[in-house]
């Protein structure tokens, strides 16, 4: 096993080793420690897929916390499918591939995987981008039942990656629809593309059994600034 | 008496043949319908698969040599082909695994985990214009031959007849799976390259039993 130790480890799967190295690169930046390995193009760099390479990038990427893999087109999924397949049971079983848009997923999964969300948690964040695509980032909350408070942004960085991923992760561990700014609470992009910045006011609404309880613990993430230096 | 090794080994290298005559055949049906690169990447394939065959212990079964095709397709064919046919080969070496002679029930055992290994992998049904419709005639006519008492003979050349109909069958489909699926009503009128490629293959595997 290699990969960052206790973190899910992130393998890209694309018919191009371009696209793959390129998504690498874009999702490094908000992911500097976890291990994001590219397997893109043939095993002599043309298009297409490489079983090898998906296996070997699997082997790379796992520390014993998991594999999330994202896709690109038909083949790429199916030889993913096919590699994991060929994985011994152990290893299976902590390995998913994820059906997500590519990059968008990718992204989302590795700013998850970097602040230490767990498997379910990454491949949950991956997904999110898919909701969002869709336009189901934008959850009404139920009118009258809802508990709605609005805190203001005190850390220096807003709503933006780690940070984000943060209240994503603990938003996802409520059982309540929670809504920021009218957005899904649980969708990183979602909560991402509302540029949150430092001072700005946020609108936390929840229904559902949990409501109570996943507002107030938002609330309190927020007024603690996240930890950041500098709040 | 059944069919040994040496079919199964006369049935790859042949099908590599065909692969390799048929390669510009499939290049070409799969550039009007998807990304061009069938031909080239079953020609691939099969290529490394008869380097690797020339590495065949003598005690090889049928079995053994399906699922050093299934290992090499898997890593060397690049493309959706490369799994699916994978895919077939290891299941279909699998249902046969151990046996030194196939029988008519084994025939019959080897296309049918084939065919599900395909539709396990793929996840497409008959009729989604995929190497599906070309298969589970294969396999529903190989049944019946068996079933009314023909040969192995016989039943690898309902298969292969059945397979070709099925291919000719997909011209005016809609394709519901892989590439073809993005092109919705544009994919009706032309034949789909990887059920051609199975037609082929089938017939490759009837006339290496004819010839033994």
């Amino acid at each position: 096993m290699t990969g960052t130790p206790g973190k899910v480890g992130l393998v890209f799967v694309s018919h191009s080793v371009k696209i793959a190295e390129g998504l690498v690169d874009l999702a490094r930046q908000m992911a500097a420690t976890t291990t994001l390995v590219p397997a893109g193009g043939t095993d002599d760099g043309g298009i297409g897929t490489s079983f090898t390479k998906v296996i070997e990038a699997i082997t790379a990427a796992d520390s014993g916390a998991g594999v999330a893999i994202l896709c690109d087109l038909g083949s790429a999924i199916l030889t993913a499918e096919t590699a994991r397949d060929f994985l011994g049971h152990e290893v299976r079983s902590r390995v998913h591939i994820v059906d997500a848009p590519l990059v968008e997923g990718g992204v989302a999964a590795a700013v998850t995987a970097e602040t230490g969300g767990d498997l379910p948690a990454v491949v949950r964040a991956a997904h999110s981008a898919r909701a969002l695509a869709e336009e189901a980032g934008a959850v009404a909350a139920a009118a009258g039942t809802a508990i709605t408070r609005t805190v203001i942004l005190r850390n220096k960085d807003g709503l933006h990656a780690r940070p984000a991923a943060e209240f994503v992760t603990l938003a996802s561990s409520f059982d309540s629809e929670v809504t920021v700014n009218g957005k899904d609470a649980k969708s990183l992009l979602g909560i991402m593309s509302l540029g949150l910045n430092c001072g700005a006011a946020v609108k936390l609404s929840s229904s559902g059994a949990e409501a109570e309880a996943a507002v107030t613990a938002l609330v309190r993430l927020i007024e603690s600034g996240f930890d950041e230096s500098g709040s | 008496m059944g069919l040994g090794v040496g079919w199964a080994e006369a049935w790859i290298r042949h099908g590599a043949d065909v692969i390799a005559e048929h390669r510009l055949e499939l290049i070409i049906l799969d550039r009007d319908i998807g990304d061009g690169d069938h031909g080239e990447n079953m020609d691939r394939g099969f290529q490394a698969v008869l380097l690797e065959l020339d590495g065949l212990p003598p005690e090889a079964n049928p079995g053994d040599v399906f699922k050093l095709v299934a290992t090499t397709l898997i890593s060397t064919v690049g493309g959706a082909a490369g799994p699916l046919y994978g895919t077939a080969f290891l299941k279909g070496a699998l249902a046969v695994a151990g046996a030194s002679t196939l029988d008519g029930a084994a025939l019959v055992a080897l296309l049918t985990a084939a065919r599900d290994g395909i539709v396990l992998r793929g996840k497409a049904e008959s009729g989604d214009k995929t190497m599906v419709d070309a298969w589970t005639p294969a396999v529903d006519a190989a049944a019946a031959a068996a079933a009314g008492g023909a040969d192995e003979r016989a039943i690898l050349l309902a298969a292969a007849c059945a397979a070709e109909a099925g291919a000719v069958a997909t011209e005016p489909l809609v394709a519901r799976k892989g590439r073809a699926s993005y092109l919705g009503e544009r994919s009706a009128g032309y034949r789909d390259p990887g059920a051609q490629s199975s037609a082929l293959l089938l017939r490759a595997a009837a006339d290496a039993a004819a010839r033994g």
